[in-house]
C-alpha cells in the first residue's frame, strides 16, 4: 500500500515537515482543524477551548486508558480559512518546550486537497526526542503485553 | 534507549554517512576507506570506531587485514526509526479523512 503521509526530518535540524494528500475538498480538510467537535473525533482528545481566529488560543486534554491526563495548549497567530494556520503547540508537564507549527491547506481538485505541516522545535534534541516518542511508547506497549502474558502464566 | 540515541547521532555526521555509503557496496579496510577522504587518517579511524561501537559497521579479520562491512540489520533499524512517528500521523489522518467524508453529504 502506498504511504500517503510523508515525513521529512533532516539530520541535525530542529524542524520537520509532514505532508499528506486527502480525498477531501480543502474546505472539509480545514474544518477538521477549525471546529472543536471535529477535532475531538479524529484527535481522540477533549477540547476545552478552541478559538479559531487570529489572537485565539486552544486547550486540549487527553486521557489515556489508565486515566492519566495530558494537557496541550497553544496560541493561534495566523488564521486564513481554507489556506493557513500558524500556531504554537505545547505538551504541558513535559520538557519538550513550545513548538511552532505552520499548516498550509491546498486545493488540488474540487474533491482533493493537500496538507503541509511545518513544525519548528526549540532544539535539535527536542525534535529528535519527539520523533522517538511513538517508538518509545511502542516498546513500552510491547513490554506491557509481554508482562500481561507472563502474569497469566503465573 | 541510550544505544539507539547513539545510533541516531552516529548517522547525523556527514562523514560517517559517507563512510556507510562507501562500505555499502563492498567491505573495505580502514586504509582504503581513508583514501576516499581528505580528512586525516586518525579522524577517519575515530569515525570508524564510533560506527563500529554502535554496530552500524562490522569488522572482519581476513589474514592480516581488518575489513569493515555494513551491518545491514542495524541499518534497517535506523531506517525504521522514523516509521512509528509516521505511522502515528498516518493513522490520525486516515481517521480525519473518514470522519470528514461523513460531513460531505
Amino acid at each position: 500500500m502506498e504511504k500517503k503521509t510523508k515525513i521529512n526530518a533532516e539530520d541535525g535540524r530542529q524542524e520537520l515537515t509532514i505532508t499528506r494528500d486527502f480525498d477531501l475538498p480543502v474546505e472539509l480538510l480545514f474544518r477538521a482543524y477549525a471546529e472543536a467537535e471535529i477535532v475531538e473525533q479524529w484527535m481522540g482528545t477533549k477540547v476545552l477551548k478552541l478559538e479559531s481566529k487570529k489572537h485565539g488560543s486552544y486547550q486540549f486534554v487527553t486521557t489515556d486508558p489508565k486515566g492519566n491526563q495530558y494537557g496541550f495548549n497553544g496560541a493561534i497567530h495566523e488564521y486564513i480559512p481554507n489556506q493557513k494556520i500558524t500556531r504554537t503547540f505545547e505538551m504541558e508537564g513535559t520538557s519538550y518546550g513550545v513548538q511552532l507549527e505552520f499548516y498550509e491547506f491546498e486545493r488540488i481538485t474540487d474533491d482533493t486537497s493537500k496538507l503541509k505541516m511545518h513544525v519548528v522545535y526549540d532544539s535539535v534534541m527536542h525534535r529528535d526526542q519527539i520523533l522517538q516518542l511513538p517508538f518509545a511508547q511502542g516498546i513500552n506497549m510491547a513490554h506491557n503485553r509481554i508482562q500481561d502474558i507472563v502474569n497469566k502464566l503465573k | 534507549m541510550n544505544l539507539r540515541r547513539d545510533v541516531f547521532q552516529a548517522i547525523a555526521d556527514p562523514t560517517r554517512r559517507a563512510i556507510l555509503l562507501l562500505v555499502a557496496s563492498q567491505s573495505m579496510t580502514a586504509g582504503a576507506i581513508a583514501a576516499n577522504f581528505d580528512t586525516a587518517r586518525p579522524t577517519v579511524s575515530k569515525h570508524l570506531q564510533i560506527l563500529t561501537e554502535c554496530e552500524l559497521l562490522k569488522q572482519e579479520q581476513t589474514g592480516r587485514e581488518v575489513y569493515y562491512q555494513l551491518n545491514a540489520t542495524k541499518m534497517k533499524e535506523v531506517a525504521d526509526f522514523i516509521e512509528p512517528f509516521r505511522a502515528m500521523w498516518e493513522d490520525r489522518f486516515n481517521k480525519l479523512e473518514t470522519i470528514m467524508k461523513n460531513y460531505k453529504k
